[in-house]
């Protein structure tokens, strides 16, 4: 636990020195449209957990993940994923994606999707049909993509990154639009990927999914406000919830350097 | 290159078009429709129609596979599949080989379709051998998937991607010596002309068509083979694994 004021400071209390960091991010900047939405942040996601990373929409969430999937072009910084730099040919196989719009192709079925990316991951047929499973689609697997409602599009998006068992699963709002049973059993379903040892980094803006995760990384406008587990956070702020936190470190001067 | 990759991308590829009934229908009837009004409408003149009808049969594929292309690539582009695509595993090369399987395959069916009805049921003459025609067709089939594949970076709606038809495609018709022999444009067309691949593609066809199997033909095909390759090399240089 860090002994300054851990208002003035992005807090660093959760990272545990037994499990090496899953991404490590040194003075990261970002530009995008003109606008430094990341004017140089560090972070460090430790492994083997589940990692929210919350902020109000603008904060620079999902401009961070880009970077660290290493689809963003960055200005400077560098950001290191399970050892290796974001983006290298060796990660593509041990990362993956989903981003916030569900990204499968509209005019194929659930399954045709499924298989055609386990085909291109050389995932096996199994991981097909596991994926189905995981994300609840069994009832829609031979239903046409475009036809899917929001929230089994997403959902289809998202049983395409569990294929081929990546080490690192980077999701981008991935419960926006779920109705709150779906959304239980997709936490679940993230602790359960995190406990065989996969790492999660999930960005939300809904707070109340704070509490279901290992690790918090609270965002502010393209800052790093905290990086805590959400109980350490709840003490060092002296707050009762992660809304209030978030607002107790809004309202502090963050940048005191 | 990975054949696991480029056969499950081709054959995607072609499960979409399988499944856009109208699409398919599209691609294999415009062009046998087309040829049939155009036999009637030179009725009166049918050196005409066997003059010009073959190099037409074997250019159909070009026109509609560039369209296909760079639509079906704007797609990827905007759904976000290819970002998907290009954080896997999966090299370049290998899209760019399903596409071209994919397309080859397509171009087949159409040109051996628009051959069979074109030199069998309305009767148009060649010199040359009618299998020698579907083959440049099919080269011409790759020609327009790769510069439809380039030209797709250019576009950020569908609405910009169809108007590149008539943008890169119907002026080259129009230099190529299809309508008017080369030797009598304005001389800057004519050099114009010299630089534009389809050029190439009607010309081959052309000597064909006359039963002229000379070297020009050859240099024609290599002419056009080089820009399928330039255009792809091209073509997979817009495809971008970081962006802003």
């Amino acid at each position: 636990m860090p002994s300054t004021d851990p208002a003035t400071q992005p807090a660093r209390a959760g990272i545990a020195e037994s499990t090496p960091a899953a991404v490590q991010v040194r003075g990261l900047s970002v530009r995008r449209g003109g606008r430094l939405v990341l004017p140089g942040i560090d972070l460090d996601v430790r492994g083997g957990v589940v990692t929210g990373l919350l902020g109000p929409s603008g904060s620079g969430k999902t401009t961070l993940i880009r970077a660290i999937v290493g689809v963003q072009v960055i200005e400077g910084g560098t950001v290191q994923v399970l050892g290796e730099p974001a983006g290298s040919p060796g990660l593509r196989r041990r990362v993956a994606y989903v981003t916030q719009t569900p990204s499968v192709y509209g005019d194929l079925t659930v399954t045709e999707n499924l298989r055609y990316f386990a085909g291109v991951l050389g995932a096996p047929p199994a991981s097909v049909e596991r994926a189905v499973e995981v994300t609840g689609l069994r009832q829609q697997a031979k239903q046409i993509a475009g036809s899917l409602s929001g929230g089994e599009c997403s959902r289809a998006s998202l049983a395409v990154a569990l294929l081929g068992d990546p080490e690192l699963i980077v999701l981008d709002e991935p419960t926006v639009g779920l109705d709150p049973a779906l959304r239980r059993d997709l936490w679940r379903t993230f602790h359960d990927l995190a406990a065989r040892g996969a790492s999660l980094i999930v960005s939300t803006h809904v707070m109340d999914e704070a509490d279901r995760c290992d690790e918090l990384v609270l965002m502010r406008e393209g800052r790093v406000a905290a990086s805590a587990p959400p109980a350490a956070l709840l003490e060092q702020t002296r707050t009762a919830s992660i809304e209030d936190a978030f607002l107790a470190l809004a309202a502090s001067p963050t940048e005191a350097s | 290159m990975n054949r696991r990759i480029v056969l499950a991308t081709s054959s995607r590829i072609l499960r979409q078009l399988r499944r856009d009934r109208r699409s398919l229908a599209l691609v294999l009837l415009v062009p046998p429709v087309l040829l049939t009004l155009m036999k009637y409408a030179f009725e009166g003149q049918p050196q005409a129609f066997d003059r010009i009808g073959p190099p037409l049969v074997g250019l159909f594929p070009l026109t509609l596979m560039f369209v296909i292309t760079s639509i079906a690539m704007l797609r990827e582009r905007t759904s976000g599949t290819l970002e998907r695509l290009m954080s896997m595993p999966l090299a370049k090369v290998d899209l760019l080989a399903g596409y071209g399987l994919a397309f080859a395959v397509v171009g087949t069916v159409q040109a051996t379709v628009t051959s069979a009805v074109a030199f069998g049921l309305l009767g148009l003459e060649t010199e040359g051998a009618v299998w020698l025609v579907v083959l440049l067709a099919i080269g011409n089939a790759l020609l327009g998937m790769a510069l439809g594949l380039f030209v797709s970076a250019f576009a950020t709606s569908e609405f910009q991607a169809v108007q590149f038809m008539p943008a890169a495609i119907l002026p080259q018709f129009l230099l190529a010596g299809l309508v008017v022999p080369r030797e009598q444009m304005a001389r800057p067309l004519e050099w114009l002309s010299a630089l534009l691949p389809l050029t190439y593609a009607y010309d081959a066809l052309a000597l064909v068509a006359a039963g002229d199997l000379s070297g020009r033909l050859w240099l024609d095909v290599g002419v056009v083979a080089g820009c399928i390759v330039l255009a792809l090399v091209l073509g997979a240089a817009t495809l971008r694994r970081r962006t802003a």
